[in-house]
């Protein structure tokens, strides 16, 4: 199969099983590592920051970073996966338009919803571990890959977070950026 | 046609001018949508905005993707979603361009170096507040344990997670349900 049939019908499924918004995609992208190796974690991990701290809805910038990415640099590709993303979206919004009322109100929504709220906090921790393993452990989870100093900075930024609950996502990543240079990471 | 070019231009704003998307693109969507262009009522946008939630996709494009639909049919639709998502194409597209020019330079590395460390503190407090509001018992803990579990040991794929939680929720609420009304 063509890379650019995988990447429309990975992306087309991502749109159309990813509920919640930008942060359920990561998961989708995290198991395309695995399945095709068009990016490693590292690329994921620089995706995820740009795609937070530019302009758009988080998801939509992934789609097409990883397009433009996957395909060697073509701007096509950044399309294609973008509108592959959004497809799903424009089908079931449209059918769903004509009974707006009754889909929000119906307690089988609310049920299924019931179970995925979980399911989806748990498919984006799996990555979060994933990632986590990349950045405090070179990837292996051992002693001997451990890296203390980027531990350290990362109970520092955690707890400026949650010290300064308002502070946006782009200033801890300018920040985060700031000492990576200072400190030559 | 002018609507459609209305239509387009409004979301392409949108999309130009909310970073991170979700509940960062609401006010913006409150102000053009509501105040400056009534396409709907605060009400309305509230309600497609929960709905965006609960449906597939990037809650802002679904977003999109009803008040064009409700102004224009399913043209409008279309013409609202390419409207969100254009600033996107543009701009990570330039970003992604200029970054494999430059990736090999050190004070680049170092600079993305440091950015991995933000990222996994983003992912983690993200989680933590997903979980805090989808776990509401004893059930969906098991369901977060259970999704956890086979998501990161890559037993099932990402596609049937979903699936069987959806199913997991609607089979213990419906007999919840039911137990309800015997009692």
């Amino acid at each position: 199969m063509s890379i650019w049939i995988s990447l429309i019908v990975e992306f087309f499924k991502t749109g159309l099983f990813a509920l919640g918004g930008g942060l359920a995609t990561i998961p989708f992208l995290y198991a395309m590592i695995d399945n095709y190796g068009w990016f490693d974690e590292t690329m994921l991990m620089n995706m995820i920051a740009i795609s937070e701290s530019t302009p758009g809805a988080m998801g939509v910038n992934m789609a097409t970073y990883v397009g433009y990415h996957a395909t060697g640099g073509s701007i096509l590709g950044g399309i294609v996966t973008t509108l592959s993303l959004v497809a799903p979206s424009i089908i079931v919004i449209c059918i769903i338009a004509q009974f707006l009322k009754k889909f929000k109100d119906s307690p089988y929504v609310q049920h299924v919803f019931y179970g995925l709220r979980p399911a989806v906090a748990a498919m984006i921790a799996s990555a979060g571990i994933g990632i986590i393993i990349q950045v405090l452990f070179n990837g292996t989870l051992s002693l001997s890959t451990f890296v203390p100093l980027n531990f350290v900075l990362f109970l520092i930024i955690l707890a400026i977070s949650l010290v300064f609950k308002k502070l946006h996502p782009i200033a801890l990543i300018s920040l985060c950026a700031l000492l990576g240079i200072i400190l030559g990471l | 046609m002018k609507t459609y070019i209305e239509l387009f231009w409004t979301f392409t704003k949108i999309g130009a001018f909310t970073f991170g998307g979700g509940y960062a693109m609401l006010p913006l969507l409150q102000k053009e949508i509501v105040d400056t262009k009534h396409w709907a009522t605060e009400e309305e946008l509230m309600d497609y905005f929960a709905v965006g939630q609960c449906t597939p996709g990037i809650i802002a494009v679904n977003t999109a993707t009803f008040v064009g639909y409700y102004k224009k049919g399913i043209l409008g639709g279309i013409v609202a979603t390419l409207g969100i998502v254009f600033p996107s194409i543009v701009i990570i597209l330039l970003i992604a361009s200029i970054l494999q020019n430059f990736a090999d330079l050190a004070i680049v590395q170092h600079a993305l170096a440091g950015i991995r460390i933000a990222v996994c503190v983003l992912i983690l407090n993200a989680v933590v507040k997903l979980a805090k509001t989808g776990i509401k018992d004893k059930e969906g803990l098991l369901i977060f344990i259970a999704a956890l579990v086979l998501t990161y040991f890559a037993v099932v794929s990402t596609v049937w997670i979903v699936v069987l939680a959806g199913a997991a929720g609607l089979l213990i609420q419906t007999i919840r349900m039911k137990k309800g009304d015997k009692s």
